[in-house]
Order: structure tokens, then sequence, then C-alpha cells
């Protein structure tokens, strides 16, 4: 059972349940889709950018248990950093997700992404994990049109 | 019950495989026979043993065929139609050999009717390539169905986009049937051709092709049966369907993968122009002018998949040695009994409910996502499918993002049954 507790941890299980920011933003300035056709998980992120301020972040959308915790972990970090630092979460992630970042010895730089530690026992799903992000680096880039992971 | 009674007489080398099958061809005939020929089957994954309810995507492959491919690269590997040597005859014969086989197998009236492929989706898209490009002009209607796998509805669209023309698709009710009046409706003098799947690989409905066929052909419409679900589970007669095209791969009935076939009706066929040009396709090339090979090596351009056709000819010995009736009738029971069972999970619904189906169970979760059960059941060693299964207009048509889908295969047992029941439990308890 302990690989699979790593995986569907407390904190990912309490935020598929109740995924935070899941709303969609009228006044985003900012909107991007973001797609994973393999297994249908589809979410629309929105930013409210104020110059290099996230001001806001929302999502809507579908998808398993790792992608929603995920799209709602992220959301409920980044309200008020800059876009640097968003980018600097979007990496040490993707390096936690992959298992090239120790997650016991970055406790304070991870936060809450430390609950997506066991994501990478789980090579299937680590795409899962990392579609909200990769959706909003493209947001950050404005790279307006929809993204996909395959 | 199902009957595998003896597999296929080619002396192995291997002592072991020699003494199973004689045995195998003594033993009354049981599940646990069958699945000793399979030695995948008897492996463990993520410390439990495994329970493979993935058939649909792709089947286990017993051991002659295992062993049929390693002989040819032992003894006989070496480029057919063109040696003279003894290897190139001997490869030769083993590959047309089991072009013979699969003639036989599917009932074609002909060698020639019977094609080598990749796969069914190579298969498909001949058709649409060839017959498809030489009969469908502006505003000609090609009819398929709402159940139809991606390589079924992709290789249409893309004739009809070059030539101007509509797909028309027959619509299907709540339990996953296709609505057979609708289906007359759709025919017309428009319509150049129908491709329709056998078995639906997302639902598991057997569609009533022979039918289908009939309606059609009253029209003078020809019709493309993809057969690929179908061939693994109820024997298959192209006579006696009087289909026009049969498309199936040998990955999914036990064979190895990378080779299916296209069956064609030697009319048809005759008349069509090459896919590929290459070697083994020609009788003569000058640089003014190429003359065709015969049938049916005009559609077989280059070196084909040698081991594949060989191995495919092993897989159908091997269902030659079983009573395909029992298998079905076994399947169906295994099918009815894991219905039953599922049904049995509150919150789990099955999609497509078809009077007629085979072992394919497409199922959801209340508030649980398919890909969480698919790697929580993995976990517990069982091998299921998640996703939308190349067909997302299913599941566009039932309002659902993916599936769960178990799908069997007459090696596996009830008691496979209760351990996937058991790992739905699981699923629940940890995402509850
Ligand atoms: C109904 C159906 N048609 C076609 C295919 C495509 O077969 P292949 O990938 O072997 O070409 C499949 C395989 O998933 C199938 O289930």
């Amino acid at each position: 059972m302990s690989v699979l507790k790593e995986l569907y941890q407390e904190v990912i299980l309490d935020h598929n349940k109740n995924p935070r920011n899941f709303r969609k933003m009228d006044d985003a300035t900012r909107h991007v889709e973001g797609y994973n056709p393999l297994c249908g998980d589809h979410y629309t992120i929105f930013l409210k950018l104020d110059g290099d301020i996230i001001r806001d972040v929302s999502f809507e959308g579908s998808g398993c248990a790792i992608s929603k915790s995920s799209a709602s972990v992220m959301t409920s970090m980044l309200k008020g950093k800059t876009k640097a630092e968003a980018e600097s979460y979007f990496e040490d992630f993707h390096k936690l997700v992959k298992g090239e970042l120790n997650a016991e010895q970055n406790m304070d730089r991870l936060g809450r992404l430390a609950a997506f530690a066991g994501v990478s026992e789980f090579p299937a799903r680590v795409k899962c994990a990392s579609l909200a992000w990769h959706t909003l680096h493209a947001a950050l880039h404005d790279e307006g049109a929809a993204i996909s992971t395959e | 019950m199902s009957g595998c009674k003896k597999a296929a007489n080619w002396k192995s080398k291997m002592e072991i495989t020699a003494t199973y099958l004689a045995d195998a061809a003594k033993a009354p005939v049981t599940v646990e026979s069958c699945r000793f020929h399979f030695p995948l089957l008897r492996r463990q994954v993520n410390g439990k043993p495994l329970v493979y309810l993935d058939n649909a995507a792709t089947s286990q492959k017993p051991q002659i065929v295992i062993d049929a491919i390693m002989r040819y690269y032992h003894e006989e590997n070496s480029n057919i139609h063109r040696g003279v040597h003894y290897l190139s005859t001997k490869a030769t014969e083993a590959y047309e050999e089991a072009r013979i086989k699969v003639q036989n197998f599917i009932n074609a009236r002909s060698m020639q009717e019977v094609i080598y492929v990749r796969g069914t989706t190579e298969a498909i898209n001949l058709v649409a390539a060839t017959y498809g490009r030489m009969h469908v002009t502006a505003g000609d209607e090609v009819v398929i169905s709402a159940m139809e796998h991606h390589s079924n509805i992709v290789p249409w669209q893309l004739l009809c986009e070059e030539k101007n023309a509509q797909l028309r698709v027959i619509p299907m009710n709540d339990a996953g049937e296709l609505l057979l009046d609708e289906y007359e409706r759709l025919l017309s003098d428009k319509t150049k051709i129908v491709a329709v799947t056998h078995i639906s690989n997302a639902l598991g409905t057997i569609n009533p092709v022979k039918q289908m066929i009939a309606s059609a052909h009253r029209r003078g419409i020809p019709v493309l049966v993809d057969g690929a679900q179908a061939v693994p589970h109820i024997k298959v007669d192209m006579q006696d369907l009087d289909c026009d095209f049969y498309a199936f791969s040998s990955h999914k009935m036990f064979g190895p993968t990378g080779v299916g076939v296209l069956f064609g009706k030697r009319e048809l066929l005759e008349k069509m122009p090459p896919y590929q040009g290459g070697g083994d396709m020609i009788k003569s090339v000058t640089f003014e002018k190429t003359i065709y090979n015969d049938l049916p090596y005009r559609f077989e351009a280059g070196t084909p998949n040698i081991e594949g056709g060989i191995g495919l000819g092993a897989a159908i010995d091997y269902m030659n040695g079983m009573d395909l009736n029992a298998v079905a009738a076994y399947e169906r029971e295994l099918l009815a009994y894991a219905t039953v069972r599922l049904k049995e999970i509150p919150g789990l619904t099955i999609i497509g409910a078809a009077k007629e189906k085979a072992s394919v169970i497409s199922f959801v979760l209340d508030g649980i996502h398919p890909h969480d059960i698919g790697t929580i059941l993995d976990y517990e060693g069982i091998a299921i499918r998640t996703g939308h299964h190349c067909a997302q207009p299913v599941m566009k048509r039932f309002g659902i993002p993916a599936t769960a889908r178990a799908s069997f295969a007459f090696y596996n047992t009830k008691e496979e049954v209760d351990v996937l029941v058991k790992g739905i439990y699981k699923v629940k308890e940890v995402l509850g």
C-alpha cells in the first residue's frame, strides 16, 4: 500500500474532492486550455496579471485526481507571486515529479508541492500531474492557443 | 470450459512445449490447460499474480506462436518470393502456408482474397485510398457508425475531405446498439461504401453485420467490416457474411504484432489501383511502363513482415485446436458473471448494455476518474485499459471523458473477475 499511499496523499485527496479556485474568471487577463488527449483530461487556467504580479488565478475543467489536485494546489500557491516565482515553482515541480528533486531535502522550497513527490514512482502519471503547470506556463508566456501534453 | 484440445502439430524443438502440447491434446479441455499455453500469464506484476484484462488492446501469445517465430529465425530466415536458394524457398513456403491458413480460417473463396497488411488500421486505409479514391466523388456519401474506432473514422474522413464527399453516421441507442431503421434511411444512391465494426472495442456490442451487409447489397453498396475485435471471439465466415472487405489484426487474436489481414472480394480487388509501389507488387518494370503483379501480391509492396505472417499462422493453428463454440459459450458465461459482480458495486455504472455483447466491459465509478482506477488496479497486478479507447465519439455520445475497460479472453477465469471486483473496492477505499 505504501507506494499508493505516497501517490494518493491526504493533500491530493483533499484538493481532488474540494478543489480550490475552481471557477471561471470573467475578468481574466489571460486564459489557456490544457488537454491530455490520451486520457481526456481537460482544464482551462485563468490568470489576472498586474504587470509581473499574478493577482488571481483559477481553473475549470475535469480530469483524474492527480491532474485536478495539481491544478488546485498550483492555484492556491501562486496568488500574489511574480511570474518569475511561478516559473521557478514550475521548474521545481517538474523536477520533483520526474524524481530529480528530493522532496525531504527541499521541504521549505516546495511547500505543498511536496505532496506530489509520489508521482515520480508512477511514470504514466507524470503527465497528469504536470498538465496544469504546462498550461500555466503557456498562459504566462501568452501562448494563447490550447496546449496539449502528448 | 473453454476448448483448446490440441494446438498445432509442427514439431517443436523445445521439449517442454512438445510435452504440454501433447498433454493438452489428450487432456479434457479446461481453462487451466489453456492458460498453461500462455507463458506471460504466469508472471507477477507489482508482487501480485498478473490478472490480464486488457485483451481488447492486445492478447497474450501462446508458446507455439512464440516458438514459430523463434524457429523461423533459427532455421529459415531469408527473404521471400525472390531467392532460388533453399532458405528463401522454405521461408516463402511458410509465409504462404500461413496465408492459406488465414483463408481457411475465415472461409475466403481464394488465397488471392487474403492480403497481408500491418494491421486493421492499414487494411482500412488501403481500402479508403484505393477503392475509396476510385469510387467516391463530390457529393457522394460514406456511411460509418457511431461506435467506430478512430481507425475506421479517420481514413474515411480524409477521403471525404479530399473528394468533397460526406461522412454519414449510423446513430446508436443508450444501450450501445445501432439504430437499424436509421441505417436503412441513410443508405441512398449517394452511398458509395459502408464501413462498420463487427464488435465495438469500447462497448462490446456485436453488430448484426450480416443483416447490414444484405441491406447495403440490395442497393448495390459494398461493405467493409472492421473485424479487429470479432476474430478473437467469434467464428467469422467471409462467404456467409458476404462482406466485400474485412479487416483484422493478428495481435488481437493471439498472434504477433505488426501483421494483419485485409480480406477483399476478388472481383473488387481486381479492379482496384495499387496501394503502394515497390518490389513484389510488380511483374515487370521499365521506365516507360510497369505491369502490376497478380492478386494478392499487387497490394503487398516491399519485404513484408515474414515472421509476423508465420506467427499468425501458428496462432490460427492454436485457435483451430479449440472448439470455438465452446470458447464463445465460456466467454459468454464469464461476461455474465463479471456483469453481475460489477453491477453489485455501489456507484459503478456499466457503459454498453447491448443484447448481443462480447466479453468487453466498459465502466465508470461515481466521482472517481478511470485513470485513477487504472493506477490502483495496476498496483494489485490487474491490467485494464483506461481512457477513450480510440473511440472519442463513443465517449461523447455517453457524455463521459473516459471509461475503465476490462476485456476478457478465453484464458481468463471467474477467480480473476473476483480479483477485479476486490480491486475496485480497494480503489473506492483509497479514493473514497
Ligand atoms: C474495433 C477496432 N478497430 C481497429 C483497431 C485498430 O487495430 P490496429 O491498431 O491493430 O491496427 C482496433 C484496435 O484497437 C479496434 O479495437
